[in-house]
C-alpha cells in the first residue's frame, strides 16, 4: 500500500488489502503480548476527530497508535473551537500546524474525509463517513473472515440490515468483490439502495433465501431513527423479520461466522444467543480492529510492510 | 452614435434568415440590414468576419441575488457576468432579501439595474408573500412595476391551491407562472440525483419523481386554469415526456433546460464536487438524450442558465452544507456551442433557444434582429478555443463545474440598444 489516505476500499486494489491484512498479522501478535509496545511509530503524532460518537473505532485508533509508540491526541469535537462555529477547514488546517502526521477523523457526512484531504497535508484515515464507507471496519471485517476461513476468494456473504444508510454495507461490498465474493444483501425495499444490480450484489427482502449457503453472515445495527422516519412500520416488525436467530444458521453453511460492526441492538438485529454462540466472532473483530489499524498507521506513517513482518 | 456590423453571418430565427450580411445600427435601433453597407462617417465598425451575429441573447432564468445577498452576486456584477457571457436581456428571481414580493422591491430593482447594471434586467416577481406559499402576492402592483412573470423559484408552491389561485389570477394579465417543480417530500435532504452514483458516493438522492409528480400536478392546473404556466429547468425524461402531452392537448405550458443538465451527469459529482451540486441534480445519461431529442421536436421552449452564484464559503466546505447551484452566465454559450459542435442541436436552433424563445414566453419585443428593432446582438466566434477559468467571471460566484474544460465557441460582443457593452469576454 502506497498512498497518502485510506478514504475508502473502493478506491484500494486487492494488493493493496491484502498488504494491510498481511500486516495486521504480526501486529495482533503484539497486542497478544505481555508488554504491548514497540517503538515503530515513536516521534509520530496522530489525533483522532470525531464528529459523531464511538466507543469501538476511536479507542482502537487510540490504543493501537499507542502500541506503536506513536503520540495519540483525541480532540473532543464537543468541547472544541468547532462550537464556536470554526469551519472544518481551519480545524483541520489548526490541527495540521501543530505537528501531527496523521489525522483519523469520523463524520456524519459523507465525502468529509475527501474534502479534509484535499485542504490538508497530513494522512487522513476515515473512520466512517456518513453514509459512505467504513474502511477500517471492512478491513478488520475481511482479517476476522480470512482469519477463520484461510481464505476471502469465493465466499458467498450475506449483509443484513439498514443497507441504504450503511456504511460498513458499502465498504464490505467494495472489499469482498475485489475477492471475487458472491455478496448479497437482505433487509426491507425500504432500506436498499438504488443501483446494486450494477454493483454485483443481489439483494433479497427473506431472511431465510438470503442465507442458504452462506459462509459469513455480517449484520448491521440498525438505528432506531429510521423507524421515526416511515422507513419500517416498528422495530418488533423489524425484529421479526429480520433479526438473526440461531434456526437461521441452519440454511447457512455448518461453520458459517457471524460478524456485527457493534454496537449490537440485542433482541432487534441479533439474538444474544446468536451474539454469544459459536458462530459469533463479534468479540474477535475487535481485537482485529486493533490489529489492522495498527498496521495501517504503520503502512502510513511508518515504512514498508516487510519491516515489521520481519 | 452609429455601430456597423461588418461581415457576420446573420442569424434570425425568427424570419429564418441565415447569411452573411452587415447590420447597421443608429440610436439603439437597427437601421439596415443587408450586403456590404459602405463604413460612413462617425461609423464605429464591428468586425464580425466568421462571427456568427444573433439577436441579443436572453436568459429568463438568472440569481441576482440583490437586495440582501450582495456577498453572492450583485447588479452590477451580474448583468457584468451576462455581458461577458453574451446575453443582452435577463430575468432575475425574486428570491432575494427582501423577496421580490411587492412593488416597492421590484422598483428598486429595475432603479438599481438602470444605474448600475449594463444589460436589460426584468425582474420576475414572487408568487406568493414571502415566497412561503401561502398568499398570494399583489400581483397587479408587480405587474405595474415592471415584473414580467412570477415564480416562488427555489421553493415550489407546494399548495395545490394556491397553485391554482396564483395561475387564475396571473392570467388576468396574461403573465406566465414560473414552475419550480419538486415535491420536497420526496426530494428532503437529499443531496444528487438519486441512482447507482448516489449508492457508491453514499449521498442521498432525489429521485426523478420529484421533479415529475409536480411537473405533472402543474399541467393538470393549468389544464384546470387554462393559464400560462412555465416549467423550470426540466432535468429528466419524464418531465419532458409530460410536457410534450401537455402541448398536444394545446396547454399553455412551456418549459426550459439548463445548459448544465443537457451536458453533465450525475457521475461528475464523483470526488463530492460541491460545484457539481445544483438543484433540480444532475441526472443521467438517457435524461439528458431525451432533454436533446426535446430540444429537436420542439418540446423545449428555452435554454435558461438558472444562474446561481455563491460565495467560496458555501461552497468550500462539507458536500451535504453546500449550496446549491452553479454560476451560469459565462459558460452558457460556450457549452451549448460544444453541443452544436457535435452535431447534438442546429445552430439555428440554439440562436431560437436563446432568443426568440424567451422573449415569447415573457412577451418581450426583444429577440429578433429587424429593421427598427431595439439592437440588443450577441455576437458569437464559433472558432474560438478557450479554457474555462472562473477566476476570470465577472460574477462573484465561481461555481462551476466546467472548471478547466475547454470549448471552443465563445462570445465575441454583446450589443445592447446599440451600445457594445462586451467584446471578447471583456466588458467595455
Amino acid at each position: 500500500m502506497n498512498q497518502k489516505d485510506l478514504l475508502g476500499l473502493k478506491e484500494l486494489s486487492r494488493e493493496d488489502i491484502e498488504s494491510i491484512l498481511d500486516t495486521a498479522v504480526p501486529m495482533k501478535d503484539i497486542i497478544k503480548r505481555d508488554i504491548k509496545k514497540v517503538p515503530t511509530l515513536r516521534g509520530k503524532a496522530m489525533v483522532t476527530v470525531f464528529y459523531e460518537n464511538s466507543t469501538r473505532t476511536r479507542t482502537s485508533f487510540e490504543i493501537a497508535g499507542k502500541y506503536l509508540s506513536a503520540d495519540t491526541v483525541n480532540l473532543a469535537v464537543s468541547t472544541s473551537s468547532v462550537q464556536k462555529g470554526e469551519s472544518l477547514k481551519d480545524t483541520v488546517k489548526t490541527i495540521e500546524v501543530m505537528g501531527f502526521d496523521l489525522m483519523v477523523i469520523r463524520h456524519s457526512m459523507s465525502g468529509t474525509p475527501h474534502y479534509v484531504s484535499r485542504n490538508t497535508n497530513m494522512s487522513v484515515i476515515n473512520a466512517g463517513d456518513g453514509t459512505n464507507e467504513h474502511p477500517t471496519q471492512a478491513l478488520l471485517d475481511l482479517y476476522s473472515i480470512r482469519e477463520k476461513k484461510g481464505t476471502l476468494d469465493g465466499l458467498k456473504v450475506a449483509i443484513v440490515g439498514d443497507i441504504l444508510h450503511s456504511r460498513v454495507a458499502r465498504s464490505n461490498i467494495y472489499g469482498l468483490s475485489k475477492f471475487g465474493c458472491e455478496v448479497r444483501v437482505v433487509g426491507p425495499a425500504t432500506l436498499m439502495p438504488p443501483g446494486l444490480e450494477k454493483m454485483n450484489v443481489k439483494s433479497y427482502h427473506s431472511l431465510e433465501a438470503a442465507l442458504k449457503g452462506v459462509d459469513v453472515i455480517n449484520i448491521l445495527r440498525i438505528q432506531k431513527e429510521r423507524q421515526q422516519s416511515g422507513l419500517f412500520p416498528s422495530l418488533d416488525e423489524y425484529a421479526n423479520l429480520y433479526m438473526l436467530r440461531p434456526e437461521h444458521l441452519q440454511a447457512a453453511k455448518e461453520d458459517v461466522l457471524v460478524l456485527h460492526p457493534g454496537p449490537m441492538n440485542r433482541g432487534i438485529e441479533i439474538s444474544s444467543q446468536v451474539a454469544e454462540g459459536l458462530n459469533s466472532v463479534i468479540n474477535e473483530q475487535v481485537t482485529n480492529g486493533v490489529a489492522v489499524r495498527m498496521a495501517l498507521l504503520f503502512l502510513m506513517m511508518g515504512g514498508s510492510k516487510n519491516e515489521v513482518a520481519s | 452614435m452609429k455601430l456597423l456590423v461588418k461581415g457576420g453571418r446573420v442569424i434570425n430565427p425568427f424570419s429564418e434568415q441565415d447569411e452573411v450580411l452587415d447590420v447597421l445600427i443608429e440610436d439603439g435601433i437597427i437601421k439596415a440590414i443587408s450586403k456590404d453597407i459602405p463604413v460612413g462617417k462617425d461609423v464605429h465598425t464591428v468586425h464580425a468576419e466568421n462571427k456568427i451575429v444573433c439577436p441579443g441573447f436572453i436568459d429568463i432564468h438568472v440569481h441576482l441575488r440583490e437586495p440582501g445577498f450582495e456577498y453572492k452576486e450583485d447588479i452590477a456584477s451580474g448583468t457584468r457576468a451576462a455581458a461577458a457571457g453574451g446575453f443582452t436581456s435577463i430575468c432575475c428571481m425574486p428570491n432575494t432579501d427582501p423577496v421580490i414580493d411587492n412593488a416597492a422591491v421590484a422598483s428598486f430593482v429595475k432603479e438599481r439595474a438602470a444605474k448600475s447594471g449594463i444589460v436589460n434586467v426584468y425582474p420576475i416577481g414572487a408568487v406568493t408573500r414571502q415566497q412561503a406559499g401561502k398568499e398570494l402576492a399583489e400581483i397587479a402592483e408587480l405587474v405595474a412595476a415592471g415584473c414580467v412573470g412570477l415564480s416562488d423559484d427555489g421553493k415550489p408552491v407546494l399548495g395545490s391551491d394556491i397553485m391554482r389561485h396564483a395561475l387564475d389570477y396571473a392570467n388576468m394579465f396574461n403573465l406566465p407562472v414560473f414552475s419550480h417543480c419538486e415535491d420536497t417530500g420526496l426530494s428532503a435532504g437529499g443531496q444528487m440525483n438519486e441512482g447507482y452514483y448516489s449508492t457508491i458516493f453514499g449521498l442521498q438522492g432525489i429521485p426523478h419523481e420529484a421533479e415529475e409528480v409536480m411537473v405533472a400536478r402543474d399541467i393538470m392546473l393549468a389544464g384546470l386554469t387554462g393559464a400560462r404556466l412555465h416549467l423550470c429547468h426540466l432535468s429528466t425524461a419524464r418531465s419532458i415526456e409530460l410536457v410534450k402531452l401537455a402541448k398536444k392537448k394545446g396547454l399553455q405550458v412551456t418549459c426550459e433546460v439548463t445548459p448544465h443538465h443537457l451536458t453533465l451527469t450525475d457521475e461528475v459529482v464523483e470526488g463530492y464536487d460541491t460545484d457539481a451540486k445544483v438543484n433540480p441534480p444532475l441526472r443521467a445519461p438517457e435524461d439528458i438524450e431525451a432533454l436533446i431529442a426535446g430540444i429537436n421536436d420542439g418540446t423545449v421552449d428555452c435554454i435558461a442558465t438558472d444562474h446561481a452564484p455563491h460565495h467560496l464559503e458555501s461552497k468550500d466546505c462539507e458536500f451535504n452544507l453546500a449550496a446549491f447551484g452553479i454560476s451560469g452566465l459565462e459558460t452558457a454559450i460556450p457549452v451549448v456551442m460544444s453541443m452544436v459542435n457535435a452535431g447534438k442541436i442546429d445552430l439555428m436552433r440554439m440562436v431560437e433557444l436563446f432568443t426568440i424563445g424567451p422573449a415569447d414566453i415573457i412577451n418581450l419585443d426583444r429577440g429578433t434582429l429587424e429593421i427598427g428593432a431595439i439592437a440588443d446582438i450577441t455576437i458569437i466566434d464559433p472558432d474560438k478555443v478557450k479554457m474555462v477559468n472562473p477566476q476570470q467571471f465577472y460574477s462573484k460566484g465561481k461555481n462551476t463545474p466546467y472548471k478547466n474544460r475547454e470549448f471552443r465557441g465563445w462570445p465575441y460582443a454583446t450589443i445592447v440598444k446599440g451600445e457594445l457593452v462586451a467584446s471578447e469576454g471583456i466588458v467595455r
